[in-house]
């Protein structure tokens, strides 16, 4: 039975939270202002939490099982991290309160500066944008500005994609005025040096890399190719969306990169909460720190006394491209990630290794059943061709039939490069047990697309809703609940 | 290692299916002067060192849990009803990411679409997305898209200056290189800024063939509801030159007042974070952001759509996707991808279970204790409270002293947050306070504070 919205669990008069009285007199509402109507549903609190436990009822999250949406990093979330978070002296914290008042959440952005810094080899970083794209968008602001102020704004306004980018590398660089050029992959799942090479003059703002790539695959034309960009006077944007492939196993500022974003949610474990919210703090070289978005926290020179008991304080980087958004930015997520690098320390190294290991072995366990169009050691993650061939089963059905199985399929048809593409990340808190029986079941899924394809095909046949037309709800665009006059269910019903 | 499953028998056996000896095999293709940088980060701690930790830094800090709080600015202090942070913390939620898998993310799907429905009934509008970062970034995204809908031939936006200072901070970040003009939102005078009504008429003279929208903030900064009747006239006006209203709105104040919908605004945005959101230092909070069916294909972001699946069974899927990053690349309406579901969940269930009676009661007893506040400190000699504009849960007040000093004492004598320093916002208003109460504040809190205020009065001599 599907559950019914809670619009229509809806009775007139119907209490959820009571509220006190008011304990001051009442003053006079002005006239005119008021709304008459406010259409919100009428429930109690019972219906409100069986409504909503039966709704997570109907998803899955890493929680529940394996989760190897590529380029996501849906690993393990611990619990202690959501209990930090929700400490009343973090999570009670007003972001106006005088700096002296918050000393212990300032420490904590701080040193995660600092974490992120020496993880990913950059000189500073900014804690404020919300997401990676956002991160991407502030990254992008920067090399603009950092080119205006050596008067080649004007000029350099193309911005060199790979073909095998996330979309956002696009959307991001438009939203800041840039010419987007993409950039094939040569055969290897690399960047095109010949493509590269051709593209680069006194027009280019900069490179986007993606490293590993959207492949899965570490770049081996990576260094030249920052030399390239570097030599026409370009700088490197780096997409930290893969970085639990780096983790003490290189660092991208070391390697010439001069602005990344890193994705919390991915990398330092913070839960990716159906869609977020994530957390896309910005790394930056030495030339491009003056331009990171603020605030950022620092040590306050003149009221720290003595070295041991700093004094932190907000300030503004010197030629800030400004805020990206309100406030400080999601320290919510920051207390969480704080927490996973604590316990983590210098064995983050382990944490890459075992992600890379999971993949690999992955890998190896899925060759010989499916295509790999770009088959050498991958890192985090690798691509795989979701076909069978000789029968009419696609990347698709085989995402759908593996929900039968009891797993989250992959990202399928991305990266664009590849078709009917299965993007696969294992990532390091899963078992060889679990690899081994998600090797199977896609194995399974093969041997079924022979034998009996449509079963494959109508995939899945044991989720609470089967295949949903998509192509329905763009047309007939329904958008938000529309009371009607229908009969409400009752909870009986339900 | 801690959640790293492996056992060194395991890793063994799986480096052999590999064909590899050893782990650092597996980064043959990092160049070797990079490669295996020593990571220099403090030495790990086990969960219970970690807590000791974290717990020692969050004691460090004064919540507002402790002292009373009568800052707002964007943020509120709100009460949180027990049910949110139980359903929240449902793993199946929050450990699972944006649905692009809908025959397994039906609870997202569904309680996304719930969320849109309420805040169409809170805003009056047709349709809102399911999210944006925060209540800044969504107007950054609203002026962009008021750009595309009047086709990019429209270089102007018209600002009101008591907008949030930092949501038109944001919005400058945003346009910076793009050929946009902001106008309207600084160099008026103290005396200019205390008369909403005539900043709406100056500002309604500048419309013209190259404005793009006009910005309307719903209480402004300052707490202050312009009256709807008067934004009729504005929505016309805007509509007239051809350009489009945007509205910035905090969601809790709707519960009372005509909704933007109804008073002509043609796209919506705002701060979620009131709708059973912490105040968590400043995030993560909800971006709220709605508009008219007509204009939904230039509306950024994930919207949820209804419809069937293959026996004829009610079901939800993300739709109108070609107007997303990933399909459209550079064409896209934004580089928006994770939004921020967690947050919009916390709404949607906040919003059910307060329902419309319980928002309302919310509403009014910040309207009722600002109000009783506001008129308490008007009798202080030396304060001066602006009183003669409507006004939600903000106030202003004209101090006697520099606030940061007030504010100084009140935390150090009196265990109290004070109010916002207008002074940070705009020169024009050093000297004045902005204070906020919210059904969180009891009457002795809102006693103790005017006690406080009194005796702090101005600076004696000498």
């Amino acid at each position: 039975m599907p559950e019914p919205l809670i619009f229509e669990y809806s009775v007139p008069g119907r209490r959820g939270v009571e509220m006190p009285e008011p304990d001051v007199p009442e003053a006079p509402f002005p006239e005119g202002f008021l709304r008459e109507d406010l259409p919100l549903p009428e429930v109690s609190e019972v219906d409100v939490v069986r409504h909503f436990l039966r709704l997570s009822q109907m998803n899955y999250g890493v929680d529940k099982g394996f989760y190897p949406l590529g380029s996501c990093t849906m690993k393990y979330n611990p619990k202690i991290n959501e209990e930090m978070a929700r400490l009343p002296g973090f999570a009670q914290l007003h972001p106006y309160q005088d700096p002296e008042t918050v000393q212990g959440a300032l420490a904590l952005m701080y040193h995660l500066q600092e974490f992120l810094k020496e993880i990913g080899g950059f000189a500073a970083v900014s804690l404020q944008p919300a997401a990676g794209s956002q991160g991407e968008l502030a990254g992008i602001l920067m090399i603009r500005a950092y080119h205006r102020d050596r008067g080649e704004g004007k000029k350099r306004i193309k911005m060199l994609i790979p073909d095998s980018a996330h979309g956002t590398n696009p959307a991001s660089s438009a939203m800041a005025g840039l010419r987007v050029v993409n950039i094939p992959s040569d055969r290897r799942g690399n960047i095109d040096l010949e493509a590269l090479r051709r593209e680069c003059d006194e027009t280019v703002a900069g490179l986007m890399i993606t490293n590993p790539n959207t492949l899965g695959l570490f770049d081996e034309n990576l260094m030249e190719a920052i030399e390239l960009v570097h030599r026409c006077g370009g700088l490197i944007y780096g997409d930290g969306a893969n970085m639990n492939a780096l983790m003490g196993i290189c660092k991208p500022g070391e390697m010439g990169f001069d602005v990344m974003h890193y994705n919390l949610h991915k990398t330092f474990s913070t839960p990716h909460g159906g869609g977020g919210p994530g957390a896309g703090p910005v790394g930056a070289s030495e030339r491009l720190a003056p331009y990171l978005p603020g605030p950022i926290v620092a040590i306050d020179r003149e009221r720290t006394v003595r070295p041991d008991e700093p004094v932190y304080t907000l300030v503004w980087p010197e030629r800030s491209i400004g805020r990206v958004r309100a406030f400080h930015g999601h320290f919510g997520v920051f207390v969480r990630a704080y927490t996973y690098i604590r316990m983590h320390g210098p064995r983050l190294r382990e944490v890459s290794e075992a992600a890379v290991l999971n993949a690999n072995y992955l890998l190896a366990r899925l060759r010989g059943i499916y295509p790999v169009p770009y088959d050498r050691l991958c890192k985090h993650e690798f691509v795989i061709m979701g076909k069978v061939p000789g029968t009419p089963v696609r990347a698709l059905d085989i995402s759908k039939r593996l929900m039968d199985y009891g797993f989250h399929p992959p990202t399928n048809y991305f990266p664009l490069i590849v078709p009917e593409a299965l993007m696969i990340e294992p990532t390091e808190t899963e078992s060889k047990a679990t690899l081994d029986a998600f090797a199977e079941a896609m194995r399974r899924i093969a041997e079924e697309a022979r034998s009996d394809p449509q079963r494959v095909q109508q995939a899945p046949h044991t989720t609470p809703v089967r295949r949903l037309d998509e192509a329905r709800a763009a047309r007939q665009l329904i958008l938000r609940y529309v009371p009607t006059s229908e009969p409400r269910p009752t909870l009986a019903q339900a | 290692m801690r959640f790293v499953p492996h056992t060194e028998e395991e890793r063994r056996e799986m480096l052999r299916v590999i064909g590899v000896e050893r782990i650092e095999d597996l980064f043959a293709d990092v160049p070797e002067a990079y490669r295996f940088p020593p990571l220099n980060l403090p030495e790990p701690l086990t969960e219970l060192e970690i807590r000791w930790e974290l717990e020692a830094l969050a004691e460090a800090n004064i919540h507002t849990g402790q002292y009373a709080c009568f800052l707002g600015a964007g943020a509120y202090r709100h009460f949180i009803p027990a049910v949110i942070d139980e359903l929240l913390r449902r793993g199946e939620f929050y450990t699972a990411y944006t649905p692009y898998q809908p025959e397994v993310s039906q609870g997202t799907l569904q309680a996304m679409f719930e969320f849109q429905s309420m805040i169409c009934a809170l805003t009056g509008m047709e349709v809102a997305n399911a999210s944006h970062y925060d209540g800044s970034s969504a107007l950054a995204e609203a002026v962009l898209m008021a750009l595309r809908l009047t086709r990019g031939e429209r270089p102007k936006v018209l600002m009101f200056p008591t907008i949030h200072p930092e949501y038109r901070a944001v919005v400058h970040t945003y346009v910076q290189h793009l050929d946009v003009r902001l106008e309207g939102e600084s160099g008026w005078t103290l005396h200019q800024l205390r008369q909403p009504l005539l900043l709406l008429e100056e500002l309604e003279a500048h419309l013209d063939a190259e404005t793009a929208a006009l910005v309307i903030p719903y209480p402004d900064f300052l707490g202050r509801v312009l009256p709807p009747s008067r934004l009729r006239e504005t929505a016309d006006r805007v509509h007239q030159a051809g350009a489009l209203l945007i509205a910035v709105v905090n969601p809790i104040a709707l519960a009372l007042f005509e909704p933007p919908g109804n008073w002509g605004a043609d796209i919506v945005v705002g701060e979620g974070q009131p709708l059973g959101i912490p105040l968590s230092f400043g995030g993560p909070y909800l971006g709220i952001m709605a508009t008219r069916m007509a204009f939904v294909r230039q509306l950024p972001g994930r919207i949820v759509g209804e419809t069937v699946d293959l026996e004829g069974r009610r079901g939800y899927v993300l739709t109108l996707s070609t107007r997303e990053q990933h399909i459209r690349r550079e064409k896209a309406t934004s580089n928006i991808t994770t939004n921020v579901g967690l947050m919009a969940l916390a709404a949607a269930i906040y919003l059910s279970v307060m329902g419309r009676h319980g928002l309302r009661q919310v509403a009014s007893l910040c309207y009722h204790k600002a109000h009783y506040l506001a008129e308490r400190i008007a009798s202080l000699s030396g304060y001066e409270v602006w009183r003669e504009h409507p006004f939600f849960h903000e106030f202003v007040v004209r101090t006697p002293r520099p606030v940061a000093e007030i504010n100084r004492i009140l935390y150090e004598g009196y265990q109290i947050l004070g109010g916002y320093d207008l002074g940070q916002a705009d020169p024009e208003l050093a000297g004045h306070m902005l204070l906020c109460a919210t059904e969180m504040n009891t009457r002795e809190e809102l006693d103790a504070l005017v006690e406080a205020l009194g005796e702090i009065g101005p600076a004696r001599e000498g």
